[in-house]
Order: C-alpha cells, then sequence, then structure tokens
C-alpha cells in the first residue's frame, strides 16, 4: 500500500505537511507584496494568460531595468526601411500636413507639477539624441534605422513627474490609437519623442512628424503621430482600463517579448 | 508491490509537456500565418529579400502572398498562450531535468550501455526499425537505443535551442543579453532558427506517435498514464514483483 493512506499518515507528517503549506502561501504572499512594490505586475495581470503575462513582466523589468536596446552600425542602416499600412489622414492631420506641421502640439499634463504644450521646434531645441535601433513588429519583420530625437525623460523632467506616478498613457492625432508605459521604460535613456529618421525630418509614413519610439518592445508600441501625453498612477481611467488601444483589441500590454 | 514502468514524476511532466507543446504549436503557427516569410541576418521585411517564404495566406493584407484573401488577426491570444505555454513547458521541463539528474534516469533510463552503441548494435537497431519488427518483451521495462538517443537529443539539444532562439526574438531580453541573438547572426536568423527546431520537434513528435501507435497504443498508453507496464504482444503483463 501507498505510505500516504490515512492509516500511516502519522501526527508528525500531518504537521510537517501542514508548515509547509503554510509556508507555501506566507512565501506566495511575501512574493506577491515584493513584486507589487518593486512594480513587477502587469496591469493585465488577471485572467487565463495573467500567470505567463505576470512571469514575463517581472522577470524581464528586473533583467532589463539597466539594459539598452542593441545599437547598429550606420552600414547596417535598412534602405529603404519598410513603413508599415497607415489610416488615411484625418482631415485635422491634412490641415497640419498642409502648414508643414509648424502647429503641431503635444500636450503633456496628468500627475506632472506643469503641464505644458510643445511644438516640434520647441522639441527640437532640446539637445537632440540619435540611436541605430531596429523595430521589430510582433508579426515577425523588422529594419533598422537612425531615430532623431528627444528622450522622453527630458520632457518629463521640464513638466516635473509627481513621485506617485506610475504610467505614461500616449495618444496619436489618429482616433483610437493609443498605449501606455510604466515609469522605468518612460524614463529609460532610448525612449524617444522621435522627430528624424536617417539624418532627415521623420517621414508620414514612419510617424511623422513625431512618433514615440520605444525600442525595447515590439512595434506596436511605438505610437505614430504622436499629440498628447498623460501621466498618471491608474490606467482603469483611460478607455476600457486595459490600458492602450492594443490591449482592448486583444493583444498583451507589455511587449517586450 | 508492482515496480512502476514511468514513475509519477516522468508521466505528469511528459503529459504537462505534450499539452504544452500542442499549445506552442498551434499559437505559433498561427502567429506564422501574419508573416509567413523568412530571413537570415538582423533584419527583414516585404522589402527585403527572403530566406524561404511558406505559400500560405497571411494575416495581414500587405504581405504579397499571392492569395486574394487576408486571414482573421489572432495574434492576441495567439502570443498571450504562447509566452504561457512556454512559462509552463520551462518551469516543466527544468523540474524534470532536476529530477532526472538526481534520481539517475537519465543515467539508468536513456543513456545507452556503451555495447549499444556500437556500430554493429546500432545498425541492427536501425534495421529492425526499418523492417518494422515488432519490440520484444524486454522494450516493455526499457527504451531501445534509438528511443534513448532521440530522447535525449529532444530533452538535450531541441528543447534548450527552442526556447533560446525563441528568447532571441525578444527586443526586451537581448537588450540584457545581446549575445543570446548575436551568436545566431541576428535577430531574423534566431526566428528562423526557431522555426526550424520548431519542424523538427514537431518530426519527433510524429515518429514518437507513430511508433507508440505501432507497439502497442493502449498498453502503452496505460504505462504512461497509470504508471503499469505494458502488455507484450502476446498479451502477458511484464511484472516484476
Amino acid at each position: 500500500m501507498s505510505e500516504l493512506s490515512p492509516g500511516n499518515l502519522s501526527r508528525r507528517k500531518l504537521i510537517t505537511t501542514g508548515l509547509a503549506a503554510m509556508a507555501g502561501v506566507a512565501g506566495l504572499g511575501v512574493a506577491a507584496r515584493l513584486a507589487q512594490k518593486y512594480g513587477l505586475i502587469p496591469p493585465d495581470h488577471g485572467g487565463i494568460y495573467g500567470l505567463g503575462e505576470t512571469l514575463t513582466y517581472a522577470s524581464q523589468g528586473l533583467l532589463t531595468r539597466h539594459s539598452l536596446a542593441r545599437e547598429f552600425s550606420r552600414s547596417q542602416i535598412s534602405k529603404p526601411p519598410f513603413a508599415n499600412e497607415i489610416e488615411p489622414p484625418t482631415d485635422e492631420f491634412k490641415r497640419l500636413q498642409a502648414g508643414k506641421f509648424a502647429y503641431w502640439r503635444l500636450s503633456v499634463n496628468g500627475m506632472v507639477v506643469r503641464p505644458a504644450s510643445f511644438s516640434i521646434d520647441q522639441l527640437k531645441s532640446y539637445p537632440s539624441h540619435s540611436q541605430i535601433t531596429m523595430l521589430q513588429c510582433e508579426e515577425g519583420w523588422s529594419y533598422i534605422a537612425e531615430w532623431i530625437g528627444v528622450p522622453l525623460s527630458q520632457i518629463l523632467q521640464a513638466v516635473e513627474v509627481l513621485p506617485q506616478a506610475r504610467y505614461v498613457v500616449y495618444f496619436s492625432i489618429e482616433p483610437d490609437t493609443w498605449e501606455s508605459i510604466d515609469m522605468a521604460d518612460a524614463l529609460h535613456p532610448q525612449t524617444l519623442l522621435t522627430y528624424g529618421m536617417n539624418g532627415d525630418e521623420l517621414p508620414v509614413g514612419h510617424g511623422g512628424p513625431l512618433r514615440l519610439r520605444v525600442p525595447r518592445q515590439v512595434g506596436y508600441k511605438n505610437v505614430k503621430f504622436l499629440t498628447h501625453i498623460t501621466v498618471t498612477d491608474n490606467l482603469k481611467t483611460f478607455g476600457k482600463g486595459l490600458g492602450g488601444a492594443s490591449p482592448e483589441f486583444g493583444y498583451a500590454w507589455y511587449a517586450g517579448i | 508491490m508492482v515496480d512502476s514502468r514511468h514513475s509519477a514524476l516522468v508521466r505528469v511532466t511528459h503529459w504537462v509537456t505534450a499539452l504544452c507543446f500542442l499549445a506552442l504549436l498551434v499559437s505559433g503557427a498561427e502567429i506564422v500565418t501574419s508573416h509567413p516569410r523568412f530571413y537570415w541576418g538582423e533584419t527583414g521585411n516585404d522589402l527585403t529579400p527572403t530566406l524561404f517564404k511558406l505559400h500560405i495566406p497571411a494575416s495581414r493584407k500587405l504581405v504579397p502572398t499571392g492569395y486574394g484573401y487576408v486571414l482573421p488577426d489572432q495574434n492576441g491570444w495567439s502570443r498571450y498562450l504562447h509566452f504561457q505555454a512556454a512559462w509552463v513547458v520551462v518551469f516543466t521541463g527544468l523540474l524534470y531535468a532536476i529530477f532526472g539528474f538526481l534520481t539517475g534516469h537519465f543515467r539508468k533510463n536513456l543513456l545507452p550501455g556503451r555495447a549499444d552503441l556500437s556500430w554493429r548494435a546500432l545498425s541492427t537497431s536501425i534495421v529492425g526499425h526499418l523492417r518494422f519488427q515488432r519490440p520484444g518483451a524486454a522494450e516493455a521495462w526499457s527504451y531501445n537505443v534509438l528511443q534513448r538517443l532521440s530522447y535525449l537529443f529532444v530533452i538535450f539539444v531541441l528543447f534548450p535551442l527552442v526556447i533560446w532562439t525563441g528568447l532571441a526574438m525578444s527586443p526586451a531580453f537581448v537588450s540584457a543579453f545581446p549575445a543570446t541573438v548575436n551568436v545566431l547572426g541576428g535577430q531574423q536568423s534566431a526566428r528562423t532558427l526557431h522555426f526550424f527546431v520548431s519542424l523538427a520537434l514537431v518530426l519527433f513528435l510524429l515518429v514518437h506517435v507513430g511508433m507508440v501507435w505501432f507497439a502497442g497504443f493502449w498498453s502503452l498508453m496505460q504505462a504512461m498514464i497509470t504508471g503499469r507496464a505494458a502488455t507484450t504482444s502476446a498479451g502477458r503483463t511484464m511484472e516484476r514483483t
């Protein structure tokens, strides 16, 4: 007979099993609290895919805290860069385009001390940064380009983000096109408000005049035609509360994989 | 007490892995339909030459497939399921590997004996397989040399490779460990290799299920589910009590 039959189940065994179970539950509780404290729980941690999503977000969050997306040499730049499909431009976009985007504005508000609005020229007045990084789509294709712009962290510094801020939500001029990232990604040195590409202006096909580059995540986090940024501690108050248009379409909120 | 043909841990990890593999295969095949083109090197897209293309319809309009229609976009749940199943299979594999080393499972049950690795023994086994000879009674309790070699290859070569090439596609993972993608020749190379290693695993699955069918499907299923020994073709229960 198996030694686990009730007749053989000794008092000692019961006690050790009970203690082990209690330690396990307590351990999970501590892990959950630590994960919450260090921002390792993604917004989509619930539901049937919550386990895998939380493991991915937490492990990549810990592993990549200080890592930089791979940068490439100028000779590796894709010629020509592949421009994915875009929606037909809205009337508002066409009007701004006719004015050479001189009246394009990026407004920044939410949990900041000094909400502000920036023209492309004002963004260009900050020291420009350039990076030669890969844009890879979750579908499987990719290209390498030089991206020129101002790190999002500099603009967040200028408007002074409140300490309780947890996410940056960003919107396109295209209707229903928006995503969000956590503060670690928002303050990452390669997260770039991009206005130039391959030594020139950022073409409309690639999201010009302004696109957010998040090179450690796949394409859909890199929103084109950026017009608005809100800093928040709660994604539930935006749209359906999932933190972006892609999550509302069934995609994962975190896209580092 | 009757000896178990397969220990409980082997049985549980076997079926969890089988379930995960099915989920990875379905979701992986679905993800491929969004861009059924493969490349070598760092980058690849609709404007660059391919290494090869799959002649299937795509779930994206821009991909030139030659088909007049576009499949629905299913990548949301496919990616969720793919990564969740990958996590479960990684933990299951680690548990199995630790158990296998600690209990001597690999040494006792999977490592072929020195005598079995001679050319003569190997060719006898290969010829036996090619002639579809039914396994002898001894094989109800032990794996033959070709089984041992293929199981070891799947466990220690194909599974680690498929995990590695998968991670080498993750922009966040390679930001922390760039060498994992650089040594493969680039991100598109990693994707292409991931596809081929997956194909090799599918080939293994087909041969594996085929051999189980040939050797006695229900008795081997019983052995892998309940742990009780398979009956031989003569119908005798092999018990070592």
